[in-house]
């Protein structure tokens, strides 16, 4: 288990290297950082100052390693736009996303998997046939049409909920300040989530219900039948378990591309998260948030990724090595 | 002689489908005493697994009894709800499947597997069911049980899953097990192995056993009694010494005729020509007319029935039946 551990540690940091490398290209080649932090009366002999200053003369490997030092203290740069560090931006930022991402995430694994078990296990039934109807409208509706007809049903129609921002907010350490602990902060959190897990529960669902057909096909649950095994242990036991295994994989996976694509989730909403400030600074050229960014969604996926082996390896004896046999 | 454990009378299962109406079993009758192994012989197709299905109604839907009755002990249980046949399963009859490697739950210890068995049907507690896991074990022939109960299926061999799940359908004790190709996936060496196992379980515990098969050389060193069966009926059901000896039912010649043998050197097996009539298009009269050497006019219309003296009775017109039925 621990050689696992280490192995996949090593594996992660060649991978954040190379996305490293990436950001760094970024940096070279998305215009000159110079121009974009000087005035248009700077003189030549200044820029070329400034650019000494900024290390930018040096040969290219020297810049990289240099950026990936940087990196690796997590001094990610100053913003061009805001002029205020990188790190301090993201890490007020950070919060709302997660919290956002989680809520998101939450919902779509437990309805997903609630409503992917009751599917398979009636699955001649009408309200199965409904929920898979439903399902394909919701894997195939875009995101932003889905927060947007939300918005129209239950803020403009009904008013029942606030149609964009964050509020409620409760000050839990220096930065973070989180919205779970009022009724306000989760009113103007439902939307946001709902529109940004329905994909992923759709998903989820339809996941779960196919691989648990599978599995009540198999013969170790026909063998559990025919053992006298009472019919929920069958189902929630035997079955349930073995369909978690390759769920397990998808809905990591998944968590990962909630956090990513939340941007547009982010800005119908104008939920103040890391992907609204994301694409503000594409409208800006902001090579350091962006950058960093990157960064960091690459990170989130090579943890959860890693995390998502190790659940696999956790669950499955069949992966543990063959120290028994 | 005592009440039968299993008595089948007159069962048939049918499969209806979008076309037609399958017809799976009919007329199917047979009795099963204590200590006693009756194998059931056919190709495959011919509804010897259906028969075992049946009784446990674990047949998959669309398929559904449409007649007959089952009894157990005496008591039916062809019509029992869904948590009365629980009640039946496991506890009074046991069954072994064809693949040892599939089924056992992958994700669970061999010991979980037994003590989850043992406590939904005997109820002892966490140490007693252990212990009965133990020596369950112990009398399936696995070495080490202690130890084993920790280990997963994935880590025993063909052989050796296949006596766990000998040991799962022996749990509580069932009157009746049921074996539906018990050792077709595995060697021939690990074969024989589970062979004497069973016969063993069989004589030490007084259970009954249903031994599903193609394979006529393993009901020969097995069975006490074979039935044989062609397209859903049973044609001929007698001792095994007797019908190996005095085949009656032209197909079971033919069976018997088709074992290969060393004493006599054949060029080729014989074979009976022919194939089974497909189940959605079971000839009138004898079912096996189209393909027998001796049909005439009264096997092409009317059925018959199984008949003869004492143990040995036949389905047959031409062979061996004196009396027809009305």
């Amino acid at each position: 288990m621990i050689a696992l551990v280490v192995r996949r540690l090593l594996q992660s940091l060649v991978v954040m290297l190379v996305v490293t490398l990436i950001a760094f290209i970024m940096f070279r080649y998305a215009g000159d950082p110079v121009n974009q932090m000087v005035g248009v009366e700077t003189t030549e002999a200044e820029r070329q100052a400034l650019r000494e200053s900024l290390g930018l003369d040096q040969p290219t490997l020297v810049q990289f390693v240099r950026y990936v030092g940087r990196v690796a203290s997590l001094n990610f740069g100053v913003s061009f736009q805001f002029r205020r560090p990188v790190m301090e931006l993201l890490a007020e930022r950070l919060p709302a996303t997660l919290e956002l991402a989680l809520v998101a995430a939450m919902l779509s694994l437990v309805s997903g998997i609630l409503l992917g078990v009751y599917c398979a296990l009636n699955p001649r039934g009408r309200i199965s046939a409904a929920l898979q109807a439903v399902s394909l409208v919701g894997v195939s509706l875009p995101t932003f049409l889905i927060g947007i007809l939300l918005i129209y049903v239950f803020s403009v129609a009904l008013g029942w909920l606030p149609s964009f921002g964050r509020s409620g907010l409760v000050p839990v350490t220096k930065h973070w300040s989180t919205g779970l602990l009022t009724l306000q902060g989760w009113k103007s959190l439902l939307l946001p989530a709902v529109t940004l897990g329905l994909f992923q529960m759709t998903l989820i669902m339809r996941l779960v219900r196919s691989e648990m057909l599978e599995v009540l096909r198999a013969d170790f649950i026909r063998f559990g039948v025919a053992r006298g095994l009472p019919q929920r242990r069958i189902y929630f036991r035997h079955a349930l378990k073995n369909t978690l295994v390759p769920v397990i994989t998808v809905v990591g996976l998944q968590l990962g591309s909630i956090i990513a694509f939340s941007i547009i989730t982010e800005t119908v909403f104008q939920w103040p998260g890391m992907g609204l400030l994301f694409l503000q600074s594409v409208q800006n050229v902001d090579v350091p948030i962006m950058s960093t960014y990157l960064l960091l969604i690459a990170f989130m996926f090579v943890m959860i990724n890693m995390v998502v082996d190790l659940l696999y390896n956790a669950v499955d004896p069949r992966l543990k090595g063959s120290s028994r046999v | 002689m005592a009440d039968p454990v299993l008595s089948v009378r007159d069962l048939r299962v049918e499969f209806p489908t979008r076309r037609d109406l399958l017809v799976g079993l009919d007329g199917v009758s047979f009795d099963i005493h204590q200590g006693e192994v009756l194998g059931f012989v056919g190709e495959s197709g011919a509804g010897k697994s259906i028969t075992g299905a049946a009784i446990m109604q674990q047949i998959a839907a669309p398929g559904r009894i449409a007649g007959g009755e089952i009894r157990l002990n005496g008591q039916r249980i062809d019509k029992l709800s869904r948590t009365g046949m629980e009640r039946i399963r496991g506890r009074h009859i046991g069954m072994v499947f064809q693949d040892p490697l599939t089924s056992l739950n992958p994700l669970m210890t061999i010991g979980d597997h037994l003590t989850e068995t043992i406590g939904v049907h005997l109820g002892l507690g966490r140490r007693a069911a252990r212990d009965r896991a133990v020596s369950l074990l112990e009398e399936v022939g696995i070495p080490e049980p202690a130890e084993r109960l920790r280990s997963y299926p994935h880590e025993f061999s063909g052989g050796q899953r296949q006596r766990i799940v000998i040991a799962l359908a022996l749990c509580a004790e069932p009157e009746l097990v049921i074996a539906d190709e018990p050792t077709t996936a595995l060697d021939v060496s690990v074969q024989a192995q589970i062979i004497a196992l069973i016969r063993r379980l069989c004589d030490t515990h007084g259970t009954a056993f249903m031994l599903i098969t193609h394979d006529m050389g393993m009901i020969a060193e097995t069975a006490d009694r074979v039935a044989v069966m062609y397209a859903g009926r049973v044609v001929e059901i007698g001792r095994v010494a007797d019908i190996v000896a005095h085949p009656a039912h032209p197909y079971t010649q033919g069976l018997i005729a088709a074992i290969p043998s060393l004493e006599t050197d054949a060029e080729r097996l014989r074979q009976i020509p022919g194939a089974m009539p497909s189940l959605s298009a079971i000839p009138d009269g004898c079912v096996f007319h189209p393909r027998c050497e001796l049909a005439d006019d009264l096997c092409r219309t009317r059925r018959p029935v199984l008949a003869g003296e004492g143990d040995h009775r036949t389905a047959c017109h031409r062979t061996a039946q004196a009396e027809y039925a009305p």
